[in-house]
């Protein structure tokens, strides 16, 4: 038996960054707001104090704060002609559940992206032709422009208190940040952290060079903030448990640090935990969604909670999942090109370089914080010449140690053993002795990279899991080429005691080792509805009542982490829904 | 080196019975490492005690883990720091028992980069791996594993690691390894309030101080200088 609750203004759906911020910003704007999350309650006191926090195989090796694929993972095919089969366990992405979501576990890497990552079919065709981009590349222009989001990225920065440099001042550029960045109106609301021997060598290196390396901007506070909204962050103090970690200093900006403390009192916001949405009610006829239906995950009891507005602010796979489940948009068709929710889903194409072995040096890579590295731009987005290079997009190229946690950030040169007395003695000599120096690329949509129902596989709801078709493709392995390259040239100019020959990823996509929980795509943003499945609002073109929040909505993926991009989405999403929707309930671009 | 002499069963009892340090020396193992030089002066032990591990599982898990984990002036054996504890224990509980994986079938055997695809959950995949690792042993050297030299043990362990130990129960010998050296990594290296890691000795070996409260200023005074502290495990701060 369902339930029947009765109307409230707006459901938000998942609690991580944009289902707060959607939250936040919708009850300012006047309106009763529930918050359905499908995971537990998690607060800094009680779930991220030391001295439990700090223990690497519970987070790290145990997924505490994932979600749990005993529940619902996705499946994975490499091409359409192949049988999928599920994730049985995590690996190459990691994401969240629970009050916060990744948001509450991420490193706090946190970018705006180049203004060319949201003109990527157009600039590329404009400068090097129509031949540019192969057939088979399906990216798009996102439909919305870096300048028309840089008040949202502003709001967004101030709110996490991002610790950077500037690079481009209002059109000025500032040698020490990224001078390849768009003109930002104000600089970072708090100086860059420290720097370390990985981070500061590079630096070095890079600018012998002639490049323009720069401090990582980081939602790891390097001074004590209290944010727009009234809430307070503590200073980072380097302690190398950040990603897979919940920070114990307040240090990182996350939902349960930067919203949810004056989110939670609003008397018109309720949240309820372990409400786990399984479907969207759609009116075919009307164009709306009329309700949602949610799981007592501690009853296993069905409830059906009607609201006037509905944000989908899950991660890529359940937000594509509950629009497949639910019925609403076109299910997007490889083979004919038609329809388009679950098309262009990307991932990043990490790991592109060498690694460092330095025989005197003192890394000490345990004094860390998630998001401290340096990097350089140079040969991301379209920063530099690409003609005759024969693939398009590019990387930014880092070094730097997030963290020193010895299960899985130890580091051996090439050759030693995997076991016994010769194994024990190069982790005794080299564990605080080296660094990677590699490249993050950007990773481009093609047509046979998809998300889909899997005709096999259910879930602990009994839907079907996601379907992944994908695999890396020809650009991605130009890319890697290029830039490890280009690493090994940087590495070698810090003149180490041993250097890796040059390495990127080759063959199928492995869904084994943590790459990285950048998965983007499925429900995607445009300005056509037969190639998008949300407006440049975020606005669903099927249900005007609707807005799809996070990377789902990204048509193809830039070389950055995407917490930035999708919380300034979020913020250009809101600021529609109450300064256009509300005014006037419909949809506010014409299909 | 000599081989081992006392049968299993009188071993286990002698294990349970005697000190740590009694039940490496009875092994064979122990008796040229650093480690047996100091068990007149050690601690008595705690008894041997398996949550799930069966005799013949013990004993294996012990050997592999000695293998891995040699003793020498960097730290004692696998066994002495723990590690065939840490295993047991793992296996015994959630992780073990398949928790946070996703066990709905069909079960089809994929490519490697489909990830852990079998039925089986880690404490049934352990079990079957055993079985089939001594029935190898057993079949090129006329013994199971635990009863090898120290060479053979290497030789063996490297057969096993390479996928040239010829398994039969649905997944190559280099996939059981992969996943037992994964286990043993975590017990060698995580929190020492796990079995593994006893007296934080793995972290000792190569400069991991713990978990201090902050590096604050450290990161600042310790630039490319040696941070040479005791390390701090969870229990220290608890």
């Amino acid at each position: 038996m369902v339930t029947k609750l009765k109307e409230v203004d707006a459901v938000v759906v998942g609690m991580g960054w944009t289902g707060a911020i959607l939250s936040r910003e919708l009850t300012k704007a006047g309106l009763n707001v529930v918050g359905l999350e499908r995971g537990p309650m998690r607060t800094p006191r009680d779930d991220f104090a030391i001295p439990a926090i700090r223990d690497e195989l519970k987070y790290t090796n145990r997924h505490e704060l994932f979600q749990d694929t005993a529940m619902e993972t996705v499946s994975l095919r490499h091409a359409m002609s192949e049988t999928a089969l599920p994730m049985r366990r995590h690996g190459s992405f990691l994401p969240g559940t629970g009050v916060g979501g990744a948001g509450s576990h991420w490193n706090g890497a946190t970018w705006r992206n180049l203004e060319v990552d949201y003109v990527v079919r157009s600039h590329y065709t404009e400068k090097y032709g129509r031949n540019a981009i192969p057939a088979d590349m399906t990216v798009q222009d996102f439909g919305v422009t870096y300048a028309e989001l840089e008040p949202h990225f502003d709001k967004f920065e101030k709110l996490c208190g991002i610790s950077g440099q500037a690079g481009n001042l209002r059109g000025k550029k500032i040698d020490g940040g990224n001078i390849f960045e768009g003109p930002r109106a104000n600089d970072y609301p708090n100086k860059p952290l420290a720097r370390n021997f990985a981070s500061s060598t590079f630096d070095t290196a890079a600018r012998s060079l002639g490049y323009h390396p720069f401090p990582q901007p980081s939602a790891n506070a390097s001074e004590a903030y209290t944010n727009p909204e009234g809430a307070t962050m503590g200073q980072c103090v380097y302690c190398g448990f950040c990603e897979r970690y919940g920070c114990e200093s307040n240090a990182k900006a996350s939902p349960n640090v930067s919203v949810l403390p004056v989110l939670l009192p609003d008397p018109k916001f309720e949240l309820r935990t372990n409400s786990y949405v399984k479907k969207l009610n759609y009116d075919r006829a009307a164009k709306k969604v009329t309700s949602v239906t949610y799981v007592d995950t501690r009853t296993g009891e069905e409830y059906e909670q009607p609201a006037g507005l509905v944000i989908l602010g899950a991660y890529v796979f359940n937000n594509t999942l509950l629009m497949l489940y639910s019925g609403i948009g076109t299910p997007y068709d490889p083979v004919t090109g038609r329809g388009s929710v679950g098309k262009n889903y990307c991932y990043q194409y990490t790991g592109a370089g060498v690694t460092v072995f330095f025989e005197d040096a003192e890394t000490n890579p345990f004094m860390a914080a998630g998001a401290f590295g340096t990097i350089m731009d140079d040969f991301n987005g379209d920063n530099f010449d690409h003609s005759g290079l024969g693939f398009i997009g590019g990387g930014h190229i880092s070094a730097g140690l997030s963290n020193g946690r010895p299960i899985e950030t130890r580091a051996v040169p090439p050759g030693t053993p995997r076991w016994g007395k010769a194994w024990k003695e190069a982790n005794a000599k080299w564990y605080r002795r080296w660094f990677n120096v590699a490249g993050t690329a950007v990773n481009y949509a093609y047509r046979d990279n998809y998300l889909d129902l899997d005709p096999t596989y259910k879930d602990a709801l009994g839907r079907p899991l996601i379907r992944m078709t994908y695999n890396f493709k020809e650009n991605d392995y130009k890319i890697g080429a290029f830039l490890s390259q280009k690493s090994a040239e940087i590495a070698k100019a810090m003149n180490p005691t041993i250097m890796t020959e040059p390495r990127f990823r080759r063959g199928d996509y492995d869904s084994r080792p943590y790459q990285s929980t950048h998965n983007t795509g499925g429900t995607i943003m445009g300005t056509d509805p037969s190639t998008s499945v949300v407006n440049r609002y975020l606005q669903s073109w099927d249900a005007s009542n609707l807005f799809i929040m996070g990377a789902s909505v990204f048509p193809q993926n830039q070389s950055y982490n995407p917490t930035g991009p999708l919380g300034a989405l979020a913020y250009w999403s809101a600021d529609a829904i109450v300064n256009k929707y509300m005014k006037a309930p419909g949809p506010l671009m014409q299909a | 080196m000599t081989e081992v002499k006392l049968p299993r069963r009188d071993f286990l009892k002698a294990a349970g019975a005697a000190s740590a340090a009694g039940a490496a020396a009875a092994t064979g193992i122990a008796a040229c490492s650093p480690a047996a030089e100091t068990a007149a002066t050690a601690p008595p032990a705690e008894p041997e005690i398996w949550l799930t591990l069966n005799a013949t599982e013990a004993a294996f898990v012990k050997a592999v883990v000695d293998t891995l984990i040699p003793a020498d002036e960097l730290t004692p054996s696998g066994t002495d720091v723990g590690l065939a504890t840490f295993i047991d224990r793992q296996l015994a509980g959630g992780f073990g028992n398949g928790a946070k994986l996703y066990r709905s079938g069909p079960f089809l055997p994929g490519k490697p980069e489909h990830g852990y695809q079998l039925a089986l959950s880690p404490r049934d995949f352990f079990r079957a791996g055993i079985s089939e690792a001594n029935a190898w042993t057993t079949k090129t050297y006329g013994k199971e594993f635990d009863r090898l030299t120290v060479e053979q043990r290497n030789e063996a362990l490297t057969a096993i690691e390479t996928g040239k130990a010829q398994f039969n129960g649905g997944f190559t010998s280099n996939f059981f390894f992969d996943n037992f050296l994964q286990l043993s990594m975590e017990g060698f290296f995580a929190d020492p309030m796990y079995g593994g890691n006893k007296n934080k000795v793995a972290w000792k070996m190569i400069g991991f101080p713990g978990l201090p409260a902050s590096y604050r200023e450290e990161v600042k005074t310790y630039f490319n200088k040696k941070y040479d502290k005791e390390p701090q495990s969870i229990a220290d701060f608890s």
